[in-house]
């Protein structure tokens, strides 16, 4: 009679086997197995009597009088606090960039002059979708850069048990922050396919920042796998050119009937 | 199991008001989901960890980043699995980092306080035990303990996630940034390795109890 491998009998256990009425008739004829099983069953009889010590009623309040004094000030309003986030002094020069590129756009609509007519709103707001698509192409591109370089490395040859991405960790946390104020000006600016792409990318950032500083090569595999299973690095190329030549395309013919985020969003 | 974070407990607001409060800058509220969730977050941590010391660090610094992040957390998911995950992230890299060290070091596996942590005799649940069943239930904690601090981070983290929280595959996958098929090998690996190192406990059949843990 041939037995069932310990494997199976875990996997059995688990709840995982496909052939869970073969393996059940085995074991109601087979002694050996059975004992199998009941050996594997009692490991975690053993782990369920490890005890944890209890910590005690007054526990959470013990916790929460060591964190209440290391907690981050935060202003008391929300959206205060996405100020404070933005001015933090590592985010300073990341964010910075994206905040001074969407003030241009703002102010550049409005510095052309007052409204007279419907061709000057029209103007006004054709400068400032140029600057915030110059804006937004250009993170993407540092996105993308990053992407590339997570997707492109071959840890595994380094021979390395541990892997350090702790900077590529700091230049996604940077580029969430951007991201979110992006996609939210998309967002507002109707132009629904660039806010979907945006989406997308920050949960990839988000991924990369919130990974251990150090990874194995295996974890590093899983984060590329996870990349490329998305596509998102085809999405944000593409996009990128549609912005790039958009971007072109402004400064040739300034004048058009309809906004391209509207030609994009239909697309 | 994990608890269910959604309730309204001793705080009188839900986690989801708790969350959005904290996020309008009212930072009592933030109190309510560090009280409630506390010993859940250390008990997770300390059987990662396998001592209290290390056990309480975890769970102040998982709170302490989850405060730093808690806007990315999201209105509709459940605080305590966010938590949960965050702590468990920090736990593996700890490990990890504690493994490295002590493989420099090349220092002894137990400390002083992982020998005294656990209180043996808690463990056997007759209320007059044998004292021969009382030393195999006093050397299979020992092992177990051993057997547990063996393993590596990775497996630690999958059989504690797995077994004792009842976390699914993919869960587990997402903390150690693996796979789900890769995962499954983790914990099956980890049984192995808890098994053969309590050989001597875990009898055959109709004793396949591990001896020490009869009631």
């Amino acid at each position: 009679m041939k037995h069932i491998t310990e494997e199976e009998l875990f996997r059995y256990r688990e709840g995982e086997m496909k052939a869970r009425d073969a393996i059940a008739a085995h074991l109601k004829e087979c002694g050996e197995c059975r004992v199998e099983l009941d050996r594997i069953e009692a490991v975690f009889q053993a782990l369920d009597a490890m005890p944890v010590p209890d910590p005690g009623e007054e526990y959470g309040r013990k916790v929460w009088r060591q964190i209440a004094e290391r907690l981050p000030e935060r202003f008391h309003e929300k959206w205060a606090s996405w100020w404070e986030a933005w001015f933090a002094p590592r985010r300073l020069i990341a964010v910075g960039t994206a905040a001074a590129l969407l003030a241009i756009a703002f102010f550049a609509g409005r510095i052309s002059g007052p409204k007279k007519s419907n061709d000057d709103v029209l103007d006004a707001g054709k400068v400032r979708e140029r600057v915030l698509v110059v804006a937004v192409g250009a993170h993407l591109g540092k996105s993308e850069m990053i992407l590339m370089e997570l997707s492109n490395a071959q840890p595994a040859e380094s021979g390395k048990k541990l892997i350090n991405i702790s900077t590529e960790q700091k230049r996604a946390e940077d580029l969430v922050e951007e991201n979110r104020l992006y996609r939210q000006t998309a967002l507002n600016g109707g132009d629904n396919a660039v806010a979907s792409t945006l989406n997308e990318l920050e949960r990839v950032l988000l991924d990369v920042a919130n990974s251990p500083a150090e990874v194995t090569p295996a974890q590093f595999e899983s984060i590329q796998k996870r990349i490329a299973a998305q596509g998102i690095l085809l999405k944000v190329r593409v996009v990128r050119q549609e912005l790039r030549a958009e971007s072109e395309g402004r400064k040739s013919e300034p004048a058009q009937n309809d906004s391209t985020a509207k030609v994009r969003n239909k697309a | 199991m994990r608890e269910s974070s959604e309730r309204v407990g001793a705080g009188g607001i839900s986690d989801a008001a708790a969350v959005e409060r904290t996020l309008a800058g009212e930072r009592d509220a933030y109190r309510v989901l560090v009280e409630r969730h506390s010993t859940y977050v250390y008990r997770v941590a300390y059987r990662m960890t396998g001592n209290s010391h290390d056990a309480e660090e975890i769970v102040q610094e998982a709170f302490l980043r989850a405060y730093q992040k808690l806007q990315q957390f999201a209105g509709n998911a459940n605080f305590g699995t966010w938590v949960y995950r965050i702590a468990a992230n920090y736990a593996i890299d700890r490990l990890r980092q504690k493994k490295n060290e002590e493989s420099r070091r090349e220092a002894p596996t137990r400390s002083a306080e992982s020998e005294t942590e656990i209180d043996p005799l808690s463990q056997v649940k007759d209320s007059a035990p044998s004292p021969e069943r009382l030393a195999t239930s006093v050397e299979l904690a020992k092992k177990m303990k051993e057997a547990l601090d063996a393993l590596s981070p990775a497996e630690r983290t999958a059989i504690v996630m797995r077994h004792w929280d009842g976390c699914g595959i993919e869960e587990i996958a997402a903390v150690l940034k693996s796979n789900t098929s890769a995962t499954k090998n983790t914990v099956f690996r980890a049984v192995q390795k808890l098994r053969q190192a309590l050989k001597p406990f875990v009898q055959g059949r109709g004793t396949a109890k591990a001896v020490g843990t009869e009631s």
